[in-house]
Formats: structure tokens, sequence, C-alpha cells
């Protein structure tokens, strides 16, 4: 029966209106912010204190705008609409609402624009040409503002603040740090920390964006350069997993600073300082600037590519095959991966890796193809249930543990299971154990969910577990992650077999946070000892990259490693001083690296290279070079072609980093293998496990040179190795 | 009593014999209300009033005196009932310092939240310390005006409309007091006055 029934009740009324905004009909959602429904059909109202990412405030005032029958403007940040509301935003009325506030803006704030280094991306001055007056007819004495010392990261000029409040807005609702506020009232009324102190959150660099005037800037950048001068770049941030994107802004060749490009299904409009500021360590003192060779009296001598070069192909001819093992860092770009896996295999080894820090690989033949989060990025937000094992989220993935606070407070029941208690800003159960009962604690809570335990050692299932369990149930939208610190375990295999027990037990999502910018991309060019480009298993497994480190192979080609920092491993070192051949690609000439390499090879670092980095979402996000490389360095993917060039390999045609990556892509789709997590045998039994817990501002070599980064409270911190202190 | 029903309470303060609290009928004209208080103290004569607290417009003496204390009277005399708050001044009272009383403390009630109050009130009260101080322009007195207007209904709360208020109408009905100051550098028309006589 499809005859409509007229007693049915009508169509539930539609939630959107129509209003007029300078007689232009517009659509909008009820209940919606007049602002957000001008900015959507390009009508610029102009503000200070609105911004789309934080809560209405509406002091700035600046956003008034007539509506027919209200007695006074009303500010377009905070006048929901209603059905048939007619807008004037450039009524005489209207604009004279916003010249007033302009006049009021501007009395007390200093006109130091030749020295203040917001001059040219100001929105005061901005709009100041739009709605201030020519001359000020403010005769009284002006405002000064005490300036604060707020850390290493940002720079204050309090006297130029307008109190728009969007730092302490920011500091509140994003970051939930509550490290900025105000005190005082009236004209006192001032931003600060209320008692003095540093602003430490590892995404408080924000603040310099969100400052409309130059009252917050970044203190590394401060005089540095002016915002015209330079060119903006997209890049891409190479330093945890997200693939944050963010803009390059470059003088004559030099990258001056990195600013946040909004992208809502990655990193929204924000980045994390790690970000922002990692830049400096790419103009560290100790950049190789040019190739260099050991001479045989053991002494270093700067030679030109040719000479490095051949030297190198000379040296990996003289190792045998079998003898060779190849380790890059996770943090390079997939055609340097996709490159030096084919430079490895041309070389005859299958003995190739990036897994750095990973210290078990017995669940390698159950890999997936690559590592992700299980899910989109910015569905993270909407979670309802989630359980990390093994992360200490902020400090890993910032961006990250910002998108799972904003589950948190709507609602989202988060759970943690790490060796240590971390700080999280939201409300989150946290079981800490000890490494060696990680494993147990997890069986604990696959056994309340009524899976299948891996291995043996199973923890008193409790009311807490059952709790995690039933609360991962009862989510629609769940999902469990493995961080850093359980890939550090020694019985990570065991640990992602368990924690995909428990997936399927609750019907949740599994992801695992790869350490460094580019693990997804490593692990689609094959490098890995088990499989080769496109996920396709190799004929014959080589060595890990822990089997590598622990033992002294003929010989060594390093892509961007520091053997100790990188790895973490206690006998990196000596394997590798004992190795007959060891050849360096790397931004920066170490005395760990003089001691155990014959030739060191300058490369670029993430700016000075073309190159893609896939991110946990599997995004691939090209980009162009953006600064010149220091000295003679050179982008990697040059380097490895002339490489292959050199040593007589097929293969090395490419002429642009893009046809690299062409070909891996063709590569990938043919292979098409999204191969899902296999089984792994039964674990050993341990008496004492060690994880290694890495600084946030220690995770790569380019933000351990990051000078301002490294006057962070953060980086003050002690190096944890969480078990160390179990007695078994 | 349309629209103005049954008591209120006057709290009467300045320059009467008994300042005080007085619940009274709406409606009862000024000139009862001020006899209930005492009358003017010392038998001076009434120069102004404000008839609703701080923030209300002021009133001159000779409207004030044929005016009934109800809302719909006192709106049409230019200013409101509001809290009943009833400011009697004498002829001695220099307007200007009046002014400057009243701006500073809604410079001091500003809270700094929104931009119009917060940076407003200073710059009214500054004016007018300026005059005071026998450095004022006769264009300052434009431009106070000028700056109340433009705090006035743009603000978030009323504390704003509340400082712009008395600006306005103080300069609206006692402005030779405010070019008298300025021309005679600092000095007050009332004193000169006293001089005078």
């Amino acid at each position: 029966m499809s005859t409509p029934n007229p007693t049915a009740p009508a169509a539930p009324p539609s939630d959107s209106v129509m209003i007029t905004v300078d007689g232009v009909p517009m659509k909008a959602k009820k209940g919606e912010m007049l602002i957000r429904v001008t900015d959507a059909n390009d009508v610029y109202v102009p503000r200070f204190c609105y911004h789309e990412k934080l809560a209405v405030a509406a002091n700035c005032r600046m956003c008034l705008v007539e509506v027919e029958k209200a007695p006074k403007p009303l500010p377009a940040c905070a006048t929901p609409v209603m059905d048939g509301m007619i807008v004037h935003t450039r009524s005489a009325k209207a604009i004279a609402a916003q010249k007033s506030v302009m006049e009021f803006l501007l009395i007390n704030h200093p006109l130091d624009c030749p020295i203040c280094d917001q001059g040219g991306e100001c929105e005061l001055q901005d709009l100041a040409v739009g709605y201030g007056r020519d001359v000020s007819r403010y005769a009284e004495r002006k405002r000064v503002v005490k300036d604060k010392n707020i850390g290493p990261l940002v720079s204050t000029d309090m006297t130029r603040c307008i109190h728009c409040t969007r730092c302490v807005r920011f500091s509140q609702d994003i970051t939930g740090a509550a490290e900025l506020g105000t005190t005082n009232r009236g004209e006192h009324n001032e931003i600060g920390t209320y008692v003095e102190k540093t602003v430490d959150h590892e995404l408080s660099g924000n603040i310099i964006d969100l400052c409309p005037v130059g009252a917050l800037n970044s203190k590394p950048f401060r005089f540095r350069a002016r915002s015209w001068e330079m060119s903006q770049v997209p890049l891409v941030s190479p330093h945890d997993g997200l693939g944050t994107n963010t803009y390059g802004h470059v003088l004559r060749g030099r990258l001056m600073r990195v600013v946040p490009r909004a992208n809502d299904a990655i990193n929204e409009c924000w980045i994390s300082d790690r970000d922002r500021f990692s830049y400096e360590g790419i103009y560290s003192a100790d950049r190789l600037e040019k190739p260099m060779l050991r001479m045989s009296n053991g002494a270093w001598k700067e030679v030109d590519w040719q000479t490095a070069l051949e030297a190198a192909v000379n040296g990996l001819k003289g190792v045998p095959a079998a003898g060779l093992g190849v380790l890059a860092g996770p943090s390079s770009t997939l055609e340097e991966y996709a490159l030096l896996q084919q430079l490895a295999a041309g070389l005859g080894t299958s003995n190739i890796d990036h897994r750095l820090r990973q210290p078990d690989f017995s669940g390698d033949a159950a890999d997936p193809a690559m590592p992700t989060l299980g899910g989109a990025i910015a569905e993270v937000d909407t979670l309802q249930g989630l359980l990390v094992v093994g992360s200490n989220l902020r400090l890993e993935l910032p961006l990250l543990a910002h998108r799972v606070r904003k589950a948190a407070r709507a609602g989202a029941s988060v759970a943690f299971l790490n060796p240590a208690a971390f700080e999280y800003l939201f409300e989150a159960e946290q079981i800490v154990v000890d490494p060696a009962r990680q494993l147990a604690e997890l069986n604990a809570l696959v056994s309340a969910a009524g899976g299948t335990t891996v291995g043996n050692s199973v923890a008193d299932v409790t009311d807490r577990h059952r709790r995690v369990v039933e609360s991962l149930r009862g989510a629609q939208r769940k999902a469990i992650w493995l961080g850093a610190l359980a890939l550090r375990h020694p019985q990570y295999a065991a640990l992602r077999a368990a924690a995909q027990a428990l997936a399927a037990a609750t019907g949740a999502s599994l992801g695992v946070l790869a350490e460094g910018g580019n693990a997804a991309g490593a692990h689609l060019a094959g490098v890995l000892p088990h499989r080769a480009a496109g996920g396709v298993a190799r004929a014959s497994t080589g060595l890990s990259a822990g089997a590598m480190l622990s033992q002294s192979l003929g010989g060594y080609l390093l892509w961007d490693v520091e053997p100790t920092a990188d790895s973490l491993h206690e006998k990196a070192l000596a394997s590798l001083k004992g190795a007959g051949y060891v050849v360096a690609a790397t931004p920066y000439a170490t005395e760990e690296l003089k001691s155990v390499a014959q030739v060191l090879l300058p490369i670029g670092t993430f700016a000075e290279t073309s190159g893609t980095y896939v991110n946990l979402e599997g995004q691939w996000q090209s980009f162009t070079g953006a600064a010149l490389p220091v000295g003679e360095a050179r982008p990697g993917w040059k380097v490895l072609r002339v490489l292959g060039n050199l040593l007589g390999l097929s293969g090395f045609e490419q002429n642009s980093s893009e046809e690299v990556r062409d070909q891996l892509r063709s590569q990938v789709e043919r292979s098409a293998a999204p191969i899902s997590i296999g089984a792994v045998a039964a674990p050993t039994a341990l008496g004492q496990a060690r994880v290694a817990g890495v600084q946030v501002y220690q995770a790569d070599a380019i933000v351990r040179r990051a000078a301002s980064l490294q006057r962070t409270r953060e980086a003050r911190a002690p190096r944890v190795v969480y078990g160390a202190g179990a007695e078994s | 009593m349309p629209n103005s029903g049954g008591t209120i309470i006057f709290s009467v303060s300045g320059h009467v014999a008994k300042p005080g609290n007085y619940e009274l009928p709406m409606g009862i004209p000024f000139a009862e209300l001020l006899e209930v208080a005492g009358g003017m103290q010392g038998g001076r004569k009434l120069k102004a009033v404000i008839p609703g607290g701080s923030s209300c417009p002021v009133v001159p003496a000779e409207t004030m005196l044929k005016t009934n204390m109800d809302y719909d009277s006192v709106k049409a005399a230019g200013s409101g009932v509001g809290s009943a708050a009833v400011i009697v001044m004498d002829e001695t009272t220099c307007m200007v310092k009046v002014l400057e009383r009243l701006s500073r403390f809604y410079m001091s009630e500003s809270c700094g939240q929104c931009t119009p109050c917060r940076e407003g009130t200073g710059w009214l009260n500054r004016l007018i310390k300026r005059i005071m101080a026998g450095q004022g322009r006769r264009e300052d007195i434009d431009l106070l005006v000028q700056v109340a207007n433009k705090i006035e209904g743009h603000t978030i709360c009323a504390l704003g409309d509340a400082a712009a208020w008395p600006v306005q109408s103080f300069i609206k009905h006692f402005r030779h007091e405010f070019e008298y100051m300025i021309d005679h550098g600092g000095r007050s028309i009332v004193g000169a006055q006293q001089v005078a006589a």
C-alpha cells in the first residue's frame, strides 16, 4: 500500500531556515551562529575574538551587524539565525558600530607595526585599513603592559594584546591544560599565567597563530624575517604518523618557520609544537655539509660527491650480499624507501628494515600490509569507546590525543593500558602495570570479553577489566590502538595478537600507531626483511633490524639513522663498529656516525627534498622541496638513484621523485594486499621486561637538534625505561 | 497609576537634609519626595537630580521639580526611575567634577571583557580629568559625547550604556559648565559664581 496516508503526521519541520544578508537570501541551519552562515556564503564580517574552532566569546564586538527589528547592533558570532532574519553587514549602523570598536581597539594599541613580527599578517592591521581612522583622536596616555616569559617557544608583547581571549579559550577548551587566563578588571585586564610559569602543553604553539595581533609570537622566529618576504610552500610534518599538513615559510632557500596548513581530515588548523619548531634542527651546527671519507689513517676528509659515491660503491660491492644490512629511519620519504629497497634487492640482500626500536619480530609473518589507525583520523572525534595499549599518546601523537580528548569530552570512555600513568587532561581509565605483566593484563581483558587469550599468562579478571570491556562493547564506534610503548615491548607480537583477539571479541577496530613520520610508507615500499615493495612476501626473509643491530654484519648502509638514539639498542654501536664497511647517508655528521662509518653522504631533511609521506590513515601526501639543501647535501632519492647507477643496477632511471612514487604506487596497486594480522606462536613467559620511553623532543634526529624545543620543560624530563626497576 | 502601581523605595542621597530610604507610592511628585527627605541641605537651591541611580541621565532642577516619580513621567523628563536611587545636587555642585566621579566609577567597575566598555570608560574619565586639569580643548566636549555614543549599545552588558548615559546627559544639560572650565584653565563655574556673588 503506497498511497499516502492523509492523517500521517507532517514531515518533521526542517531544521533549515532562510535569512537575508545584505539583500542576498541564504540558507542556514536553525540556531547556527550568523557568522558561520556569512562565512559559508563569502560575506566577510570583521572579527577578532571569533574563531571557528573555539568557543564563542563575543567580547571583541568587531562583528556587530544590524539585524532588522533588533534595537541594537548584534554580534554575528553570537547571534543564532532565525527564519526570516534580515541582516545588514554593511549598513550605516553596522559600519558605525564596527568602526567604533576599531577605534577603541586602537587607542591603547601601540603603533609599533614596523618592529612587530605580526606586521603584514596582523588581523588588527588588516582591519584597521578598512575600519580605522587616519589619525587617532586619543590624546591620553596609552596603556603599557609588562611582558611575560611563558617559555622558550612563545614570545610576548602584552601591550599589543587586544584581549580577544582566543589564547585563553584555546588553553581551556582545546588543550584542557588551562595554562592561560585573564587577571584584573577593566583596562587593567591582562592575559597571563596567574603565577609566573611557562606554557608547556605540546600544542601551545598554536596560540601564536590564534593571536590576531603581535602579542603572542614565535620566539625562535622573532625578528628573523617579515612575512611578505617569504614564500609559502606546503609541507608534511615528518615527526609522527599523522602526516600533519604544514606550510614552510622560506626566505632565500632557508626554511624560516613552519605554520599549520588547515586540513580538517588530519590536523584541523592545529600543529604540535614539535611540528612547528623542529625546523631549527635543520640548521643545527652539526649538519653534514659535504660528503666525507675516512682516510686510511682514520682521519675524516671532505671530498666531492663523485669521490664519495665511488668509495661507497666500491665499499658496498666488497661486502658479500648475505652480510650486508640496510637500516633506515622511520621518517624518510616514500621515494627514498622505494629506491633503498630497490638498491638492497639489487645488491642481493633482504637484510633491510626500518623498525629500529622494535625488539620483537616474531609476529612479522602476521603483519598487516602497513600499520594503520584502523579508521579515518577525523572519525576519532566520534569514537565512543577506545582502549590504548602502550602509549604516552599526548607526546607520541599530540594531535591524535587532541582528537581523543574531543571524543572523551563528548562522552567516549577511554582506557589506557600502560607501564606508567600519564596525564591526559581528560577522563580516562588508566590501567598501569609493569611491562612484564602487560600481556597478562591485556589477556585479562580478552578473557573478560570472552575471547581467546594469547599464551597462558592471564591476570585475574577484575571489575575494572569487565568495565573496560563493557564500555567497548556498549560503544557503537570503538577502537583499540597499540602505541609505541607496545611496539617497543619485548612481547609486541603477543600484545598485538591479544589486542586483535580483544578487538574481535568486542567488535572494535585495531590500530597500530607506529613510530616515525612514514612507517606506513616504509612498509609499502618494502623496507622490511620479510616483505618487498607492495607488501609482497619475500622469497627468503632477511635479518630484522634487531638482528642486524645485535651482531656485526659484513657491512651496513645506514639511511638517516643515528645508531644509538634512533634504535635505543644497547648493542647497536658495538655491532656497527665491528662491521667491515659502513656507508651512512645522513643529514648530520655526528661523532658516533664518524666512529662507525667509512663514508658519510649528506642528504636533505624533510624540507629539502620532494617526496611523499603515507600517514596512519593510508593517505599518500606528496610535497615539493621547500628549502635549499644545506651545503652540498642532496635530496635522498637523488643520491640513491645515482648510487644505483654507479652500482650498475637497473631500474634507477627516474627523473623525478614523482616517477619513483608512481612506480611504487602501481606496484602497491597491483599487489593490492591489505593483509590482515595473522596468528602468532604462543609467547614465552617473561620474568622481566623493559620498555624504553622516548621523550617527545628526542623522537627523531631533527627534533633532537631543535634548540628551542630542547629548552622546554618537556625536554628536561628524564629518559625513562619502564620496568627497569622491576626485580625478578 | 497606570504602568506604575504600588510603592517604591526611594534611596535619596546627596544634598538633602535627611538622606535615607523612603518607601512611598509611585507617582509622588519629586517636590514632595524632596520634602519627605527634609528639603535641601542648608536651604540651598536645587541644581540637578539623577532620579534613578548613577547610570540614569541627569535632569535639571526646573524639569525635575515639575516631574512625578513614576516610570512614564521620569521617562518623559529624559531619564528613568531605574533603581530609584535619587541623587540630589545643589547649586554648589560642579557638574564636571560630578561627571568625573561617575566616569571614574564606571571605569573601575568595567570588567574588561568587551572592547567598547574596557577601552571607552577609561577614555571618558581621562578626557574629563584633562579638562579639570586645565588642559581641555573645546572639541573635547563633542569627543566625550562621541565616545559615549560609541560605547552605548555596543557592549555585552548594560554597564557600557550606564557609563555612556551620564556623559550624554551632563553635556546636554550643562555644556556651559564644561565650556567654562575649558576656557578658564580648569576653574569651575561654581567657584566663579560664588566669588562673583
